[in-house]
């Protein structure tokens, strides 16, 4: 009998072992292991060919070289700004499919934030350069219109990189939202007009402090998709563009400088790490609420 | 209790709707309804689920606009009056507390709204919630509270705001039985206290009659008749509100002479009578309604008055519900199932199913209707 209850308990453990097998093969072989991994590549020194020496040489590289700091500091920010785009941008259309839209209206409008991601985002970047490079198909449209005398270039500025990165992270501040806005009660947001409140005093007041966990993880997400974003900004900034992921698939790529790629990686994940954390901090929400709401 | 402020006689009433009619598409919500509610009185809106009584309520309280009608509250038109700017509070349904904010919070929301200072909202907010009886509770979530005190709270958010016009709509209903016996209390207690017009809107005919002044019985759209809770209990205006008000035994059948106010009628070979209400032609189809405490039950017709017409059937069960015990029994002729009280003496407590017994009843407490107007 109580061989019985082992054998069957030592079962469900194998069992539960067995299910739980593919997730931690997946975050120990490509997540837990590379970085591993790169945090030591990042903290040697090639000093001859084949040979290297534990050192911080490529931390100190990133903190004396300005141009290291400024891109990053400037990814940061863009980052920062590209989410609270994201979010005045993604707020009323949220409201409008979890509370305005009825069934299949509201249905169809979350579809339509779905098609871009039906191609490529190479693909839709590109479109972008389409509808804006200077022969495109906007800068023709406002010469046609008598807007502009020559055609101008709409490529290649922050506020491109912007319009793409806000573009490419629309979904992923939208779902949370809706999530967060219909299960807000219709009859608060009545009360609270009821009582006497006015359109941005129960946004304050009500919808938003509702919807706050909501907002925080499509925050997180949008924020980190855009640090970790490379194609747009490189695609719709070209070499303005500046960014950080840029610079390091440089070190990697174009200068075969390993050391150095793997520690700027590992400096954007501090940076990632912090961002998220400060805004989990100012917003005052807990990790684990908001990560039941992505 | 306290003694309630008196309605005052000839203030002009809190309010005042003339007219109001909403439609949805081809359906008709709301039909041409008219009424007013003196200043300081407890009106219901009694009726059935879809009856157009949310409707008329939303109406009141300005978040559906009327197709037709005025609204009139304290003197004041309320076309185009946004909710905001009514002098009326409402009660929600599932009273609608804001979770985000502490009671003190919730209670203190609305004077914000109006600009009142921090200091002085908290001390009016902690006052009001004392008024009803949960001094030092504005500290509290929402969630830590019982049924009742969020009630409670609900009633001091709006009051806090001194309304012309209280809306309840339904807020006893996500209660269970015994808490909603209770809040019933209250609540008349409260509205006692505070002297506030309240406009009640229920499903429930116990709580309409017990917490109102007047009731408006409300079906598909209109109002089928006004009055106080007595008149509408005994002295119904339509069939339906005989059978929606208390408890009613439904009889059908064909009226075969009139005598004046009294009608003779036929169902399926039983012969009773009943005072005639509206008009009703020789030979017309009508409904009569007997209430179950208005009939006598006796074991031989020698039991029963001598003037009274005696009737007879047989027990089907006895239904014991403490004071409100009755016992089901089919009538001898048409075969009808009939509910009569039975009387608090226990003498018929012995009765078992078969058993024959007869009945009497005054024909004046049953009330007869033209049939096919009770939708």
């Amino acid at each position: 009998m109580a061989d019985n209850a082992v054998t069957a308990a030592g079962y469900r453990r194998l069992l539960l072992a067995l299910l739980l097998a593919p997730a931690l093969l997946w975050l120990f072989g490509l997540i837990v292991l590379p970085h591993v991994d790169l945090a030591i590549i990042s903290l040697r020194e090639r000093v001859a060919p084949r040979q290297y020496v534990a050192s911080l040489a490529q931390y100190r590289t990133f903190f004396s070289e300005p141009l290291y700091w400024h891109v990053f500091v400037r990814t940061a920010l863009m980052s920062a700004l590209a989410t609270a785009l994201t979010l005045l941008v993604a707020f009323p259309i949220a409201w409008t499919i979890a509370k305005l839209a009825r069934g299949r209206t509201s249905a169809l409008l979350f579809v339509v934030c779905l098609i871009p991601f039906w191609v490529s985002e190479t693909v839709r970047t590109l479109g972008w350069m389409i509808l804006l490079r200077e022969s495109g198909v906007l800068p023709s449209v406002l010469v046609h219109l008598g807007l502009a005398a020559q055609p101008p270039e709409l490529l290649y500025h922050d506020a491109t990189i912007l319009v793409g990165l806000v573009y490419t992270s629309l979904l992923f501040m939208v779902v949370p939202l809706v999530g967060s806005l219909e299960s807000l009660d219709n009859s608060l947001i009545e009360a609270a007009y009821d009582l006497g409140g006015q359109g941005w005093s129960v946004l304050r007041e009500i919808v938003i402090p509702h919807a706050a966990p909501g907002i925080t993880a499509g925050c997180i997400v949008v924020f980190m998709l855009t640090l970790g974003n490379y194609l747009t900004p490189t695609l719709l900034g070209g070499k303005n563009s500046l960014w950080f992921t840029e610079q390091i698939y440089n070190q990697f790529i174009t200068r075969f400088n390993w050391e150095q790629g793997a520690a700027l990686g590992f400096l954007l994940l501090a940076l990632s790490t912090v961002m998220v954390w400060l805004g989990l901090t100012v917003s005052g929400q807990r990790f684990s609420d908001v990560m039941r709401r992505t | 209790m306290t003694p309630r402020a008196p309605a005052v006689a000839g203030a002009p009433p809190d309010l005042d709707v003339q007219a109001v009619t909403k439609r949805f598409a081809a359906h008709t919500a709301v039909d041409a309804v008219s009424f007013s509610v003196a200043r300081g009185s407890f009106f219901s809106i009694l009726g059935p689920s879809g009856c157009g009584k949310t409707t008329l309520l939303r109406m009141i309280a300005g978040f559906i606009q009327p197709d037709g009608g005025d609204i009139v509250i304290g003197g004041r038109s309320m076309a185009r009056v946004p909710p905001n700017r009514r002098p009326v509070n409402m009660v929600f349904q599932h009273l609608a507390l804001f979770p985000m904010m502490s009671v003190a919070q919730n209670v203190a929301f609305g004077l914000a709204r109006r600009g009142v200072a921090r200091a002085e909202r908290l001390r009016r907010a902690e006052a009001m919630l004392e008024r009803v009886g949960l001094a030092g509770a504005g500290g509290k979530r929402t969630d830590e509270l019982s049924g009742g005190q969020r009630q409670r709270v609900a009633i001091a958010r709006s009051m806090v705001l001194e309304p012309t016009l209280l809306l309840l709509d339904e807020p006893l209903g996500a209660l269970d039985l015994k808490l909603r016996e209770h809040m019933k209390l209250e609540l008349k207690q409260l509205q006692n206290s505070f002297g506030t017009t309240f406009v009640y809107i229920t499903h429930d005919q116990s709580e309409a009659l017990v917490l109102s002044d007047h009731v408006g019985v409300m079906n598909h759209g209109h109002f089928e008749q006004l009055g106080t809770p007595q008149e509408l209990y005994y002295s119904p205006a339509t069939a339906f509100v005989a059978g929606f008000v208390g408890a009613n035994n439904r009889i059908t059948g064909k009226a075969v002479a009139l005598d004046g106010e009294r009608v003779e009628i036929d169902s399926g070979g039983w012969r009773l009578q009943a005072r005639r209400r509206g008009s009703i032609g020789a030979g017309a189809a009508v409904a009569a309604f007997l209430r179950p405490e208005a009939a006598t039950l006796g074991r031989t017709p020698a039991e029963l008055s001598a003037e009274r017409r005696p009737h007879s059937g047989e027990v089907i069960a006895l239904l014991f519900d403490g004071a409100n015990s009755v016992v089901l029994l089919r009538e001898a002729h048409s075969g009808l199932e009939l509910r009569i009280a039975l009387p608090q003496t226990g003498a018929f407590a012995d009765l078992e199913a078969g058993a024959r017994v007869c009945f009497d009843f005054d024909p004046e407490r049953a009330i007869c209707f033209a049939a096919g107007a009770d939708g």
